[in-house]
């Protein structure tokens, strides 16, 4: 019953703040102020809400189900239902928390937007889509929930539409997702079949035999690479960055690429060895090449996004390796660290007006308060302690060293390298972000697209708020889990992070205002342009596929509609043959009438 | 007297009405070709109809019907060439011909 009131607030706000944000239409300066206050409004407060009521769900910790209604289809009946367990409220939880945290921050950081009404709505739908991902009881109402997700991702990411790479990177986004969702649905349909019931419950305690179940998983699992931006479908993430800065911490940070590593712990046990080892195989290789493709990046949100693809590869490996909740921690702790990092990030880029870690440097001075939110953020990211990253690293690592999974040495060895390198890469971007000389130039007035320049001030209050307040579960949330703690695999970790933050702290000592990505020498063209795999993609896929549909524009302009059009000069020529014959001499029609009477009395008798 | 004779009279008549409408570019003998095809038709119906002792006569009927008809046709066919003789003061038909395609 809660529940459905936290599904259905933030669904209400989108569609209050989409109809009536702008009531009476105006386009002068003057309405659009109002309307994006009133926008703002409608944004911020059933949010706010709804977390209230996430956290009484927690206050319960009542499992429970509720169902709406249950849609009799002729084959197998659709539940409407909700269903709030441990798992699903902590991540409720978590998208709560974030979502309102980036509402709060978007009023600053969008102001002065004229889209500014649509962009809070895309915000609250979406939010109300993963709640339902998160709530759902049944598999066909979390995959409606899963593919509005998609929607506003496309929507928000191609914000700034008005720039063309801006509208092809959503597309990219879209396209790229949709890919993997193919695969979901139809495992969605194989799971449902086998087990007579899409309610998640009947599936999981249906006795389904187990290669259809390797097949159903599997498919599942393109769904979530592709959401969760896991080797081989993640290069729509770093370009998703094209869109404004709280949209990459709520939906391409913590929440929405969360969704896949969400669905693989919801249906956990349906999960066999097989399709683990595939995912643990995507996962141990993507942790590593996302790593050190952050390492090499230039531009900070691009730096942040690869982390993240990384740090859900974390996860996966964990789910693979048989963690199943080291990774859930790890999600929620990577939510609230991520969503700070790229909240701060934001306000650096509001602060410099440049992406790029290039035009960046000093900025400890001017903005403290980011500074220090950030480092925590960074500090949770290379899994310092007390900073929650290091317990869910931790965990995950613990998790990693005792299973029993048949690629377990893989998963061990590629967790501990990304361990260093995130400690790299992090650093990296820390000391190029705050430290060594201020690089900030005055920039001339900003394309669409890019934020605006704020001259040498801290960001608005409303930004500087939400990322204070996330800081704090950023830096503490670890010590929920603290009786979890094993001391080894912290220590080994711990080591190995320093010593990746080291070596790099030491490259830039040397020459501070040059880049300690050079230290990949050769290594590092290939990190930059991440191993190729966009141009792989682009020569082995976008390629023949753009020239099969130019094919089949020719083939319809010229066989299709050459047809048609072939037809119709024809019978016009020939219609112009034909027209001599009408001279209008009344003697000669006649003539032919006779010889028609003529020629069918010949045949009748002929034939007859 | 056998039936082939008014037959053939009535083909040989028919076959001059066909010939007058199709070649006679004088509009007032293309009617009177018209009217030696009817006649054709009626003196058949007339001579099947003794021939086949039909008890009502329903030959004989439909000849007082046709001609009928082609009195009233050339009523208003000598009208129409009438009006056309007066707006364009020439009844051949060869040169009538303002409806064809240019």
């Amino acid at each position: 019953m809660i529940a459905s009131l936290v599904v259905v607030l933030p669904f209400a706000g989108a569609v209050l703040g989409l109809l009536l944000s702008r009531y009476p239409h105006g386009r002068s300066p003057a309405e659009d102020l109002v309307a994006n206050k009133r926008a703002a409004w409608f944004g911020v407060v059933p949010t706010a809400l709804s977390t209230a009521l996430i956290g009484w769900l927690a206050w319960e910790d009542t499992p429970s189900t509720s169902v709406l209604t249950k849609i009799d289809t002729g084959g197998i009946a659709i539940t409407v239902g909700l269903e709030v367990a441990e798992l699903s409220v902590l991540t409720a939880m978590l998208v709560g928390v974030v979502a309102l945290a980036v509402q709060v921050y978007s009023v600053g950081y969008m102001r002065g937007e004229s889209r500014y009404p649509s962009f809070s709505a895309f915000i609250s739908l979406f939010t109300s889509a993963m709640l339902l991902v998160v709530f759902a009881a049944d598999l066909l109402v979390l995959y409606v929930g899963w593919e509005i997700m998609g929607l506003c991702s496309y929507l928000l990411v191609g914000h700034w539409w008005e720039e063309r790479a801006n509208s092809r990177a959503a597309i990219k986004a879209f396209l790229v997702t949709r890919l993997g969702d193919v695969g979901f649905l139809f495992g969605i349909f194989v799971l449902g079949f086998a087990a007579g019931s899409f309610r998640i419950a009947d599936i999981m305690a249906a006795d389904i035999p187990d290669s259809t179940l390797v097949l159903a998983t599997l498919l599942l699992l393109a769904g979530v690479a592709g959401k969760s931006a896991q080797v081989p479908l993640h290069t729509w993430l770093p370009d998703a960055m094209a869109g404004p800065t709280p949209i990459s911490a709520l939906i391409h940070a913590a929440t929405m690429v969360a969704a896949g590593i969400f669905v693989v712990a919801r249906l956990y046990v349906l999960f066999p060895q097989p399709t683990l080892d595939v995912l643990g195989v995507a996962a141990a290789i993507g942790m590593l090449g996302a790593a050190l493709a952050a390492f090499a990046q230039n531009d900070l949100k691009r730096v942040l996004a690869y982390s993240t693809i990384s740090q859900l590869a974390y996860m996966a490996a964990a789910l693979a390796g048989g963690a199943r909740d080291a990774a859930v921690f790890h999600l929620v702790t990577h939510g609230a660290f991520k969503a700070l990092l790229f909240l701060c990030a934001g306000a650096v880029i509001h602060h410099v007006g440049s992406n790029l870690l290039g035009h960046m440097g000093g900025l400890r001075r001017s903005t403290p308060v980011t500074f220090w939110t950030m480092t925590i953020g960074y500090a949770a990211l290379i899994g310092l302690p007390p900073a929650s990253g290091f317990f869910s690293k931790d965990a995950i690592l613990y998790g990693l060293e005792r299973s029993s999974s048949p690629i377990q040495l893989l998963l061990y060895g590629s967790a501990l390298l990304t361990v260093g390198v995130t400690g790299a890469y992090a650093t990296r971007a820390w000391l190029m972000t705050f430290f060594g000389t201020g690089k900030i130039q005055a920039l001339p007035e900003p394309a669409p697209g890019t934020a605006h320049v704020f001259d040498g001030r801290e960001a608005p209050l409303s930004m500087l708020w939400p990322m204070g307040v996330l800081a704090v579960p950023a830096l503490l949330l670890g010590f929920t889990d603290a009786g979890e703690f094993h001391l080894a695999p912290a220590v080994t970790a711990l080591v190995v992070a320093l010593l990746g933050a080291a070596f790099v702290y030491v490259i830039w000592r040397g020459a501070p205002e040059r880049d300690p990505a050079r230290l990949l020498g050769a290594f590092r063209d290939p990190c930059e342009q991440v191993f190729y795999v966009d141009r792989l993609y682009a020569a082995v896929f976008v390629r023949p596929v753009l020239a099969l549909a130019r094919g089949v524009v020719r083939a319809d302009d010229h066989v299709v509609d050459g047809a048609v059009r072939s037809t119709g000069r024809a019978t016009v020529g020939l219609s112009g043959l034909v027209r001599h014959l009408q001279n209008g001499n009344a003697q000669l029609y006649v003539t032919g009438v006779l010889a028609g009477v003529l020629l069918i009395a010949v045949g009748a008798v002929v034939l007859g | 007297m056998h039936v082939v004779y008014p037959a053939v009279v009535a083909a040989l008549l028919f076959s001059i009405g066909v010939y007058g409408v199709l070649a006679r570019r004088n509009t007032i003998l293309v009617l009177m070709s018209v009217e030696l095809m009817l006649n054709a038709v009626n003196l058949n119906l007339v001579a099947f109809d003794v021939w086949l002792r039909d008890v009502l006569h329903s030959g004989q009927v439909l000849t007082l019907f046709v001609i009928v008809i082609a009195a009233a046709e050339v009523g208003i066919g000598l009208a129409i060439v009438l009006a056309v003789f007066r707006t364009r003061k020439a009844i051949e038909l060869d040169r009538l011909r303002e409806l064809g395609e240019p």
